[in-house]
């Protein structure tokens, strides 16, 4: 049997670690599409509600525990570390755990530091706990949810890996010199 | 240039590709006439005021939006989903979408 080499997506890229803000990557969790099939939105929420979670509005999402289900878009969503119980026959499931990058950017800074490279309001009055957007991180496509008040998860196409955590460390960077300044 | 998304909000333009005409979402049936074919791929008004165009979402959340914008005034005035939009009232030679 050949063995098999199992990598994280940032594997050797993170953590990055600054005084005001630290980009670390999240332990590895299912990601699962999930499109409920014409009709079956009602039956989608009920498996959902059973895992203790729920179909989220537009730009929202719903979490308990280590588990969560994003908004992604229209009559999609995301649901990250729990499994796909009881959606089976009722959506359309994709498993996607090994297609993204999964960041935590968590700090005073965080929101400084997104601010350079994504083109929507995140202060916590437009973009609340649990609020979801996608969007881009500099070019690149994005899930981003607010987790706390200095804390977001980023999520990109794990093949881009290397060039978000580039430009979120450069921003970093850029940040911690300009303050370093004085 | 800000565009509101029926489903993200307001957003910057980057985040959108431009498809067109709105026309362009009304696809005529498989079995219609060269006329029909030939003014759906190569005829479009030009109008001095209201139009509809298409946008695709596609740095956000990849939905189809159709901006209603005045060419005079440069203002947009509507968007919504392409899912939800109103067929023609009279089709004009063009055919169903599937």
């Amino acid at each position: 049997m050949p063995r098999l080499i199992e990598t994280a997506a940032c594997e050797g890229l993170l953590p990055v670690v600054l005084p005001e803000v630290r980009l670390s990557e999240l332990p590895f969790a299912p990601v699962t599409s999930v499109a409920a099939f014409a009709g079956k939105d009602r039956a989608v929420g009920t498996a959902l509600r059973k895992l203790g979670l729920g179909w989220p509005e537009p730009g929202r999402s719903v979490r308990a525990g280590e588990a969560a289900c994003l908004w992604t878009g229209r009559d999609q969503a995301f649901l990250i570390g729990a499994a796909p119980e009881g959606l089976a026959g009722v959506a359309a499931l994709t498993d996607q755990s090994d297609g993204w990058a999964r960041m935590r950017l968590q700090g005073p800074g965080a929101e400084a530091v997104l601010a350079r490279l994504v083109p929507i309001d995140l202060r916590v009055a437009a973009f609340p706990e649990g609020a979801v957007a996608r969007s881009g991180l500099n070019h690149m496509m994005m899930v981003l949810m607010r987790e706390g008040p200095q804390a977001f998860q980023i999520m990109v196409f794990r093949s881009m890996a290397g060039s978000a955590v580039h430009e979120l460390a450069v921003a970093m960077k850029a940040l911690a010199a300009r303050a370093a300044l004085g | 240039m800000r565009l509101t998304c029926p489903l993200c909000g307001e957003r910057d333009r980057r985040e959108f590709t431009y498809y067109g005409a709105a026309v362009y979402a009304d696809r005529p049936h498989a079995g219609a006439g060269p006329d029909a074919w030939d003014d759906y791929l190569h005829l479009r008004d030009n109008p001095a005021g209201e139009t509809r165009d298409l946008w695709y979402h596609e740095l956000g959340c990849s939905a189809w939006i159709e901006v209603t914008r005045n060419t005079v005034t440069h203002t947009i005035t509507a968007t919504r989903l392409v899912a939800e939009r109103e067929r023609p009232a009279k089709p004009k030679g063009r055919g169903r979408r599937a």
